[in-house]
């Protein structure tokens, strides 16, 4: 049996998680400090994933990016492949607070999401 | 100059005093004026685009335009006036406050109370005095934080960051997902300074470097910054000769902490402490001027907003009570004390009879990381109030406790805080 | 291009010297390669007019120190420049060497004309100063030194000069002299040629390179550093006058100063170099200072926290150490403005009228007819911090950008930085704004209104944000667009720091 280390990121007390396992069975999770980690810590070991946040052009905005997010954590590996997508993006004024940006980005099954309210200004 | 009248002001329209205007109106205070020099409300959390607020206070993650967002809708939609692209010049002694912006020119705002929540500003290179050269390309990992995810616009191509403060982490980031080489961190203290998830997802996902006990010895570059010397340092945090290394980069962002913004509280003749560079307050955070009130950064340096929320929160309520002659004067003043273990402790004072809270919330910083430790509180008759296990303390982070107001008495003159390894038994 | 005057350098000199010239029915080019006038040693030096009283007077500086300290009053009030007040040094002993040295240096003002020094008594000094070491036991009095703030005194000179019809050209470095019959006729430089009947070379710490261009080699200017701190606003009040420690035998002491705008200025060392261009500041040097001097002088201030910056100065020093000012020797219509270090700052009216005489001395047909409609002063831009409410808001009604607050320390407002971009000698760059208007010169040091400053200067400028630069040349203080970078694709391939 091994052992993997991990920290929680799912809060700011940042939990030590001990995971054991054979291979990649997991046998064991101990020391989490709560569901968050427990969930986080069998994710982590199996298929590690993180909610992406950055910006996107607006046309005619009152502020030229709007700051989005990925609604849920997305594959580790298919981060870049998300920020290259995005960074094509450009969208129309107004927006709002959890309009969809783009929905299924990159194939992740995933919906990008608005963050701030942006006012069309002409 | 035109005149406005007003039961209370709220210096800032970021977190602390959005939450705090909507408690004292949630409170009966009937005219509220929020000035917020930038020309949209939100603060700092409007350019913290990352996720990992509100955990506590909402029990759900959101990004910072989104906590945000919750608080100025509250507001929008609430009768409280907002004064945006509005500098406050002066408070006046006799409850003055003179302010400037493009429409009303100069004017000047009466109040019966004032609610102090201007946050902070960053630590920079000059108060730190790295020897070198005076290139462009230096600047603090806010401003790089307010150019990229404001303006759009990238700082640079290849990045050194000095400090393992969270700002900085988030910058690392940041900056890696669009593009940009983040060479590593340098951190002075043998300890990181910022959260440890942080260090997690923003620079152990990328495969950033945490130099600790590193610093950076010289700049380089006349027009524009070319490179960094940086040297570990030695116990006493000098470097140690021989040690050199010279980093290529043309960004250099500064992480090395933050300072309470506060000059226009000190004019006023609020008490500062000199630790947490904010106003002494008692837990109602009232300052050493009976109609003035602090909360958030600019009472001392917070690490989650959601805490900055409870304490606006205590402010706007202990506003609204003065405002609704609902409180007394303090009448029985408690001084806090602690030990040399423990870098600050805010609240410095309570009032040991007038409060209608249940608890006492305290916020505390260690000067030094440590483990298995106990934190003790005993009054001035050296009776035990509290004995608090913690695994874990980090100057980074914040400790809190609460002390039921029930152990402090009419006879308690003063509280003190000690925090020390556990002995083994 | 033509003209007929040259001024070759927008430091004090020079922009004294077009100053000077600009009196006349002459047509003037100053040329200056920096982004900014008084970029070089003028604007990096302890700020002072002296008044002459540890001055050698024998010497050409000191004869010109002493001639301009009887004009340089009227002249910052004729160009709206302010000088601290109260005027007036205290030179600081500890020891009863230092009084002897002390009562030599007045014996010497004395004899400069300087009246009304007197040596203090502890308690005075004390009384005068009281957050001075309580250690120091002896004081020299002298009520004539000022303090002005360097460049906007050069700005105002050249601002005046540009008033006055002469050109002032940033940016723009010579590259050679041209020559014909051992006559200067103009200068190469990379924005073109100039022709010019007379060149001034003023060109500070580069002037024996611009002096080698006509082959003349009688001198070589070697920098000399001097490194300094300055203090946070709150220490504003720590001292009253300039304070000099005790002199030594290679300087006249260290000094630590209350600066125009309420900060404290302190420094400086002297270390000889040899690149002109090392402007760094060193750990030992500033540890030093700040222990021999500071510390010592004002046990109050602290060595970090409050320290907004600390910089480099680099002095001009020629190989006799006394000022060059002559016409040079090897062709006609050519004048050598060198080794201009200190008392240069006060001295410099006195050597543009020394350089007036060399340059009709030349004998060039240039019609020195004084100028009908000459203007001798100059307005200085509008201060809000200066002005009452009622006068602010008669602005902000008028111009709602002065009500638009930009920089949060020093309270300035878009307006200012607006009229910064347009005065007679534009500030095109942010530590050009900074030093006009003192946006970004205060504790967060640009960390706020360094972005809005940018956004201003690219929209005035007409510029993309990524042209705008920290101060000039290949300075530039953004690299990208946003989503323009090329992204790394799964494992970054980039570099990182290895130990």
């Amino acid at each position: 049996m091994e052992v993997t280390k991990l920290v929680c990121i799912g809060c700011p007390n940042g939990c030590g998680l001990t995971v054991e396992h054979s291979g990649k069975t997991i046998e064991k999770i101990s020391d989490y400090g709560c569901k968050i980690g427990l969930e986080y810590a069998k994710n982590e070991f199996t298929e590690p994933k993180r909610i992406i946040t950055t910006t996107v052009r607006v046309k005619a905005g009152d502020l030229p990016f709007v700051p989005v997010k990925t609604k849920d954590p997305v594959n580790k590996e298919k981060i870049f492949v998300v920020m290259k997508e995005i960074s094509e993006l450009e969208i129309e004024s107004p927006v709002h607070v959890g309009d969809v940006i783009r929905s299924n980005i990159a194939g992740t099954g995933v919906d990008l999401v608005c963050t701030r309210n942006i006012k069309k200004v002409s | 100059m035109k005149k406005l009248e007003y039961d209370l002001v709220v210096i800032g329209g970021g977190p602390a005093g959005l939450a705090a205007a909507l408690e004292a109106r949630k409170n009966g205070v009937k005219k509220i004026l929020i000035c917020e020099r930038a020309p949209y409300l939100g603060g700092i959390l409007q350019q913290c685009i990352h996720n990992g607020f509100g955990l506590q206070y909402f029990k759900e993650e959101l990004t910072g335009p989104e906590y945000a967002s919750r608080f100025i809708d509250a507001v929008e939609q609430s009768d409280i006036d907002v004064k945006l692209g509005t500098m406050v010049m002066e408070i006046l002694e006799d409850k003055k406050i003179i302010s400037v912006n493009r429409e009303d020119g100069m004017f000047e705002i009466g109040t019966k109370a004032l609610i102090l929540a201007m946050g902070c500003r960053e630590r920079t290179r000059g108060a730190i005095t790295i020897p070198g050269s005076r290139p462009a390309g230096i600047m603090t990992a806010g401003t790089a934080q307010s150019y990229v995810n404001l303006e759009g616009l990238i700082p640079g191509k290849e990045v050194v960051i000095l400090g393992s403060g969270d700002i900085g982490l988030i910058m690392a980031r940041r900056l890696t997902l669009e593009g940009v080489n983040v060479k590593g961190v340098i951190e002075l203290m043998p300890y990181s300074t910022g959260l440890i998830r942080n260090k997690v997802q923003c620079l152990d996902d990328f495969n950033i470097p945490l130099l600790l006990s590193h610093s950076i010895v010289e700049v380089h570059g006349k027009d524009r910054l070319e490179g960094v010397t940086i040297a570990r340092v030695d116990q006493k945090l000098k470097p140690i000769h021989g040690t050199e290394q010279y980093i290529s980069c043309d960004t250099l962002l500064l992480s090395v902490g933050l300072i309470p913004e506060n000059e226009l509280s000190s004019k006023l003749g609020c008490e500062i402490d000199t630790v947490t560079r904010g106003p002494v307050v008692n837990e109602k955070r009232i300052t050493n001027i009976p109609w003035v009130f602090a909360c958030g950064n600019v009472l001392h340096v917070h690490d989650l907003v959601d805490n900055v929320t409870q304490e606006a929160e205590i402010a706007g309520r202990a506003a609204a009570d003065l405002i609704n002659q609902a409180a007394a004067e303090v009448e029985k003043d408690v001084v806090i004390r602690h030990d040399q273990n423990i870098g600050y402790v805010v609240p410095q004072h309570i009032d040991a009879l007038n409060n209608k809270e249940k608890t006492v919330k305290f916020f505390l910083r260690v000067k030094n990381p440590d483990e298995h430790v106990r934190l003790v509180v005993k009054d001035n008759f050296d009776q035990v109030l509290l004995n608090l296990k913690k695994t874990i303390v980090e100057p980074g982070t914040m400790v809190t406790f609460n002390l039921p107001r029930e152990l402090v008495t009419k006879d308690t003159s003063s509280i003190s805080i000690s925090i020390a390894r556990e002995q083994a038994e | 291009m033509k003209t007929e005057v040259l001024i070759i350098g927008g430091g004090v000199i020079g922009a004294s010297i077009a100053h000077q010239l600009a009196k006349y029915n002459l047509d003037i080019i100053l040329v200056e390669k920096a982004s900014d006038v008084c970029m070089g040693t003028s604007k990096a030096n302890s700020a002072m007019i002296h008044s002459g009283f540890n001055i050698d007077g024998g010497t050409l500086k000191g004869k010109l120190a002493l001639a301009a300290n009887k004009v340089v009053k009227q002249l910052c009030q004729d160009l709206d420049v302010d000088l601290v007040k109260p005027l007036g040094s205290i030179t600081v002993g500890f020891e009863e060497s230092d009084l002897e040295k002390m009562k030599k240096t007045m014996e010497n003002g004395i004899k400069n004309g300087i009246q009304g020094m007197r040596l203090l008594d502890q308690q005075e000094l004390h009384e005068m100063e009281p957050h001075l070491n309580p250690e120091a036991k002896y004081g020299l009095f002298e009520p004539e030194t000022g303090i002005i703030n360097p460049f906007e005194y050069t700005v105002a000179l050249a601002e005046n000069a540009v008033i006055n019809g002469a050109k002032v050209m940033l940016d723009t470095e010579v590259l050679d002299i041209m020559i014909e019959n051992k006559t200067v006729k103009g200068v190469k430089t990379n924005k073109g040629n100039i022709e010019a009947k007379v060149i001034i070379n003023a060109a500070g710490l580069y002037a024996d390179k611009i002096a080698a261009m006509v082959e003349d080699i009688d001198f070589e200017i070697k920098p000399r550093k001097g490194q300094y701190f300055l203090y946070d606003k709150k220490w504003g009040n720590i001292l009253t006058y300039t304070i000099y420690s005790a002199p030594t035998k290679v300087s006249k002491g260290m000094i630590v100063v209350p600066t125009i705008d309420g900060n404290i200025l302190a420094g400086s060392n002297a270390e000889a170099l040899e690149d002109k261009t090392d402007l760094r500041t060193t750990a030992e040097a500033l540890d030093q200072i700040y222990t021999s001097t500071i510390s010592h002088l004002f046990p109050e201030l602290p060595r970090m926290g409050d320290v907004i910056t600390t910089f480099t100065g680099l002095r001009a020093a020629s190989s006799n150490e006394d000022f060059i000012i002559e016409a040079a020797k090897t062709v006609k219509g050519m004048i050598n403005v060198a080794g201009i270090q200190s008392p240069g700052l006060t001295s410099a009216p006195a050597i543009a009228v020394m350089v007036e005489e060399l340059v009709r001395a030349q004998n060039l047909e240039l019609d020195f007819t004084p100028k009908a409609n000459y203007e001798k002063g100059r307005k200085a831009p509008v201060m809000l911090a200066e002005l009452s409410y009622d006068e602010r808001n008669a602005l902000i009604e008028k111009e709602p950008a002065y009500g638009e607050i930009i920089c949060r320390c020093e309270s300035i407002s878009k307006g200012e930085i607006n009229d910064a971009i347009h005065r007679p000698v534009p500030a095109t760059n942010m530590d050009a704004i900074k030093r006009r208007v003192r946006a970004g010169m205060g504790r967060c040091q640009g960390g706020f209104c360094g972005p809005k400053v940018l956004d201003i200067l690219s929209r005035e400028l007409n510029i993309s944000p990524l042209e705008v630069t920290q101060k000039g040349n290949a300075s530039f203080v953004l690299a990208a667009r946003n989503k323009e970078l090329p992204l790394a694709e799964g494992d970054q391939k980039n570099e990182k720091i290895r130990i």
